[in-house]
């Protein structure tokens, strides 16, 4: 059922508050991929304020559907939405990347509740869900499966040896996203190596694939329950995004993949999160 | 087929079957009792010989194609979901191409994932260098929470794969190709892991041997005694991680001479887990390692290459005695060594 104008608004003002909490643990860490957690916020909130079943306050809940950050780097995106929905307490993450701190920036998922999949090195996450989503045929459950990538990370040869077999073993309970928010350490990505005809690229390894506006929440939604419907083959959401989301001067610059702030500049970006996001409601 | 009662193994079956192929027959019986149980190979069922399962249970093995790094990291995503995958592949690919999965994935996450390595050591000699795997030891007993085992021969493969569905997170156990000799008469001797195995008793020195070196240095040790006189203590060091210290200790005190043996580059296996122990104890002992010399395989059958890096039967008793003919003072008062 396509999001109702209110579940969006209620949508919208949570990832404006998330994005606000990234950026004071952008500050409390001392430095954080702070561009690459904005890019991808809209998809994670779509994803833990509406779609994932899962109960925060029984974390290992055995029926509960696997979320995989395989863009592990968004340590503090997914640290901001885990707190906030009542995983740990926020003040915890004043500790982010402090020493023997549970959180650093890849987060650990025997350290940090609510992750299923310990990440950071890139192209291992969607292997791990092709696991999880396969241990949940073995046992008869009726769990999905998401496992987030980012673009850059296609990169890496062995997210298409599990996208290989993904399409093989017929995973229609796994459903990938790929935060397509165009940029890398390095620069662009059609300049640092080419992924264009990205979408190309997935459906000739057998995935259906929807391709969206990465903020747009009816969008978001509508592809969603579009893989959650999709049997025999699993569904790649390329979420066409843009890098540092929310923030002025943040949004596509390549040198805010890795960022740190002072309280004056994290001023600056909630200000201009929310003045954005006040656009936003009131377009 | 022979008859294989999957409880009690006998030389007969280690005798006709390779170790990779006693592994297929006790995997069924261990996933007969454990539904968790699923078999996982990229494209070498046949040559890591786990067909009697595929025949027994089809949907419990996992065939992903040429794609090692993808095996692990679904191995990892099945242990997470509840399941206990079993992960068979040749050695030099579970340890070196896809050795970020297994560290990363695997190891970090301290995951019940059971890695079964075949072709370990120069086991596929013709094959040539590239499929043979003389860094693994060193590599896997390297990743924290890894459990690192070198079974002597077909029977002690059945012991192993039993032991591990018990024995918590990630565990590596190394296999030859399957044509190696068969040293244990039964399965019946008290393996447990992380305890040697004294093949033979003695006083004079002490040989500690993993893998297909048991049954050559069991063989030394008889000829020696014969032809020597010599009292040579043969340690099955089955497990090299975690490692049996005190019976390393005990051959300090007791025999206060020591030959590692190992088909392995003497660079971070079994001989440096050995000589860990022995440096840490602050006891002094004539000590010599056995394996490849730090370089690359040689080509050829594996028993041309035992007996080309010494580990054979000869080329082991050539080494117990020179490490006999090296002057060594064994001081009696050991107080004043520690």
């Amino acid at each position: 059922m396509p999001l109702s104008a209110e579940e969006i608004a209620t949508l919208q003002a949570k990832a404006r508050d998330l994005r606000c909490d990234m950026i004071d643990v952008t500050v409390w860490a001392g430095g954080a991929h702070i561009g690459g957690a904005l890019s991808m916020t809209d998809v994670l909130t779509a994803l833990y304020y509406k779609y994932l079943r899962v109960r925060p306050e029984e974390p290992d809940w055995p029926g509960r559907d696997r979320f995989v950050m395989s863009k592990g780097h968004g340590g503090v995106g997914l640290a901001a939405v885990l707190a906030d929905r009542g995983y740990f307490s926020k003040d915890l993450l004043h500790e982010f990347n402090h020493f023997k701190s549970p959180f650093g920036m890849h987060l650990d998922g025997n350290k940090v509740l609510g992750v299923d999949a310990s990440t950071g090195s890139l192209g291992h996450g969607l292997s791990m869900a092709v696991g999880m989503a396969m241990g949940a045929r073995f046992l008869t459950q009726p769990w999905r499966t998401y496992c987030l990538l980012g673009d850059g990370e296609c990169d890496e040869g062995s997210v298409w040896e599990a996208a290989m077999a993904a399409c093989h073993f017929k995973l229609d309970s796994l459903t990938a996203i790929v935060d397509r928010n165009h940029m890398m350490i390095d620069g662009p990505t059609e300049e640092v190596m080419h992924l264009e005809p990205f979408a190309d690229k997935w459906r000739a390894f057998g995935w259906v694939v929807r391709e969206i506006d990465g903020h747009d929440y009816t969008q978001i939604g509508e592809a969603i329950e579009f893989a959650q419907a999709t049997r025999e083959k699993p569904v790649v959401i390329i979420a066409d995004t843009v890098k540092g989301k929310g923030v002025d001067f943040m949004e596509n610059q390549v040198q805010w993949h890795y960022g740190s702030m002072d309280s004056d500049l994290a001023a600056r970006a909630k200000a201009s999160i929310q003045r954005l996001a006040a656009e936003v409601q009131h377009a | 087929m022979p008859e294989v009662t999957g409880t009690t193994w006998t030389v007969y079956d280690a005798n006709t079957m390779t170790q990779a192929e006693i592994y297929g027959h006790v995997l069924c019986d261990l996933a007969e009792k454990d539904p968790r149980i699923v078999a996982l190979t990229a494209d070498l069922a046949r040559s890591t010989k786990i067909g009697v399962f595929q025949d027994r249970f089809p949907e419990r093995v996992i065939n992903v194609g040429i794609a090692e790094q993808n095996l692990f990291g679904i191995a990892a995503g099945m242990a997470r979901a509840g399941m206990l995958p079993f992960v068979s592949t040749m050695s030099a690919f579970a340890s070196m191409r896809a050795l970020e999965q297994v560290r990363t994935d695997i190891c970090y996450q301290n995951l019940d994932v059971k890695i079964i390595a075949t072709h370990g050591g120069v086991s596929f000699g013709q094959a040539g260098t590239t499929h043979h795997c003389t860094e693994d030891i060193a590599i896997q007993r390297s990743l924290a929470n890894m459990t690192v085992i070198v079974p002597a021969d077909g029977i002690e493969t059945a012991n192993a794969l039993r032991a591990c569905v018990e024995w918590p997170g990630p565990v590596f156990i190394r296999l030859g190709r399957g044509f190696e000799p068969v040293h244990y008469a039964g399965d019946d001797y008290g393996f447990a892991i992380g305890k040697a195995v004294t093949i033979a008793d003695g006083t004079d020195i002490t040989v500690i041997c993993c893998g297909v070196t048991v049954y050559h240095a069991a063989e030394a040790a008889k000829i020696l005694k014969e032809q020597d006189g010599l009292s040579v203590r043969v340690l099955n060091m089955h497990t090299i991680k975690p490692i049996d210290e005190a019976a390393i200790l005990r051959a300090v005190t007791e025999t206060r001479r020591i030959l590692t043996v190992e088909e392995h580059n003497v660079i971070g296996g079994l001989g440096t887990a050995v000589a860990d122990v022995i440096a840490a104890s602050g006891k002094g002992c004539a000590f010599v390692k056995v394996g490849l010399p730090d370089c690359y395989s040689e080509v050829g059958y594996p028993e041309d290459l035992y007996s080309f890096y010494k580990l054979d039967t000869d080329g082991i008793i050539e080494k117990v005695r020179e490490l006999l003919g090296r002057e060594f003072e064994a001081d009696e008062d050991w107080e004043d060594e520690v």
